[in-house]
């Protein structure tokens, strides 16, 4: 057998819903922050869209943060469940994060300006058992 | 001599479902008629700008011109998502302005059936999980990872000014709807004409809370089309042509700048805001000026915050505008008079001529049942998510 075929078979049992939600012992997620005027992106960038410079380095997003806005999506395209609590959080260190709210029971509890924590979740498994884990903020 | 620009002739098909034309008859009807209104023909234009969005790959612009005249001026075919069709304007309006053009016709089409809902995409099982994207993905995000549903994206605008500002609610928003579907039983041209209750609107099923359906722009088919033309050429019409052209005092087009939400919550404030800014300064006049506004409306929570965006209001005080009755067709300042995009419809490429359109026909006296007596002054306003705004500000004809 050659080391590529080993290689190969090596199947993780978890993998993060994005690439900017970091799992394991401490999940939380990762922004690449400007060197010049610390404004963050989830994604990658040729230049700070806000400054101009091209050197960013990667930051710890704070996981306590504040309810924004929210709606309570009903109508969704097939096979996805509803309702669901959409919301924008602002969290403790300034950085606004798109998540649903999670484990409200009643999603009409969602109240603006609620206290939330980063949380995860699994939100699905593939064919070799690989489960995917995903992200949401839980009332505080 | 003054250099501005002129709209010479107007037109829009009524909006709704056409299953029996296709997009080319459409945006060829409202053409035609613009030309016709104008007092001119396809001979006399020196270039033409198309907007359509779901068409944007098939030389819309080449298309019409088959069926209304193939003269070989240029054609600039455009796209700027719901700001395509004031994109399409501009693409004229600036030609003119260079000095290319005497006169231009500019027109917006879209076909969308029962689209449906838009964005959002149906939930795949994956097989395997592979990273795929810029944010590197193993799966579809929509509905784990928050909406990307319209009615939910504009759903989280209007929340977001609700928690900032007090006296903003579902009431408030839901009587934006009941405004609009009101305004729309005095308008021919829209695809709906039917009032609904305060009840009715908040009672119907909720599409992402705030708004429910009747909160909520429909898709649809229709057409609009505008000539314009110099000031120099203009003044060599007939006088009774000169009467009733009207006077674009201001067409800006924005895109969205740098806000630290940007990236997970499209901003519609800030580029209507600069937008709004440059073309009072650009007309000479406040808000305060304005005898009505046709904004976009394509949520009842997008119009409440418009209120603020294009200074109708107080700072924080759209609640306090709607509640007040100031956008109402009685009002201080009629807002979206044609029942608006919730109401009149919202066929994508179409939309920002067709408020041109709007307004033009009020400026000129010539609205029937719905006409805003004494107008004189009018703006138009179209957001496109990604984000671009287009405005115009009209004038009658002194």
């Amino acid at each position: 057998m050659t080391q590529e075929a080993t290689e190969a078979v090596e199947i993780p049992t978890q993998l993060p819903i994005v690439d900017y939600l970091r799992i394991g012992d401490d999940p939380h997620l990762a922004a690449n922050e400007c060197a010049g005027c610390q404004a963050r992106y989830f994604d990658r960038r040729n230049a700070c869209a806000r400054c101009g410079k091209e050197e960013f380095r990667s930051v710890r997003v704070a996981d306590d943060a504040t309810l924004r806005s929210f709606s309570v999506v009903y109508r969704a395209a097939p096979g996805i469940p509803v309702p669901y609590v959409s919301a924008i959080v602002l969290t403790d260190d300034g950085t606004s994060v798109r998540a649903n709210v999670v484990g409200l029971g009643d999603p009409m509890k969602a109240e603006l300006g609620m206290r939330l924590r980063f949380t995860t979740f699994t939100c699905g498994t593939d064919d070799n058992g690989t489960d995917c884990v995903a992200f949401g903020y839980a009332a505080a | 001599m003054s250099d501005a620009v002129w709209v010479l002739g107007t037109s829009m098909t009524r909006f709704g479902r056409y299953p029996e034309l296709d997009a080319v008859d459409l945006a060829s009807r409202a053409c035609m008629d613009a030309l016709a209104d104008g007092g001119v023909t396809i001979h006399d234009m020196d270039v033409m700008g198309a907007g359509t969005l779901f068409q944007s790959q098939t030389g819309m612009g080449q298309r019409v011109q088959k069926q209304i005249g193939q003269t070989g001026i240029p054609v600039y075919n455009v796209t700027n998502a719901c700001a395509t069709g004031a994109t399409a304007i501009r693409t004229v309006y600036l030609s003119i302005k260079a000095g290319e053009a005497q006169m231009g016709l500019a027109f917006g089409v879209e076909q969308m059936g029962k689209m449906g809902l838009l964005r959002g995409g149906a939930k795949a099982e994956e097989k395997v999980f592979e990273a795929a994207g810029r944010y590197g993905a193993v799966t579809g995000v929509d509905g784990i990872l928050g909406t990307e549903t319209m009615p939910g994206v504009f759903a989280q605008a209007g929340m977001e000014y609700a928690c900032d500002y007090d006296g903003v609610g579902f009431e408030q928003f839901a009587r934006v709807a009941y405004k609009n579907h009101q305004h729309s039983t005095l308008n021919p041209l829209a695809q709906y004409r039917k009032e609904f209750s305060m009840e009715e609107i908040m009672g119907s099923p909720v599409q992402s809370y705030p708004n429910t359906l009747l909160m909520c722009c429909p898709t649809g088919d229709g057409a609009a089309a505008v000539v314009l033309i110099s000031e120099e050429r203009l003044r060599s019409m007939p006088a009774e042509v000169q009467k009733r052209a009207v006077k674009i005092s201001a067409s800006v087009l924005t895109s969205d700048p740098w806000v630290e939400s940007g990236q997970v919550q499209p901003d519609v404030n800030t580029l209507t805001r600069n937008a709004a800014a440059q073309a009072y300064e650009t007309a000479g006049i406040g808000p305060e000026d304005l005898d009505l506004v046709e904004l976009h409306d394509c949520f009842a929570t997008a119009e409440l915050i418009h209120y603020d965006n294009l200074g109708l209001c107080e700072p924080g005080g759209a609640g306090e505008f709607i509640d007040s009755g100031g956008p109402f067709r009685d009002g201080r300042t009629p807002v979206n008079v044609s029942g608006g995009l919730i109401s009149k419809g919202h066929p994508i490429g179409a939309t920002g001529v067709a408020n041109v359109y709007e307004v033009t026909t009020h400026l000129r006296g010539e609205a029937g049942d719905r006409q805003i007596e004494g107008a004189k002054v009018g703006l138009t306003h179209v957001i496109g998510l990604g984000s671009a705004c287009g405005i115009h500000i009209l004038e009658k004809a002194a």
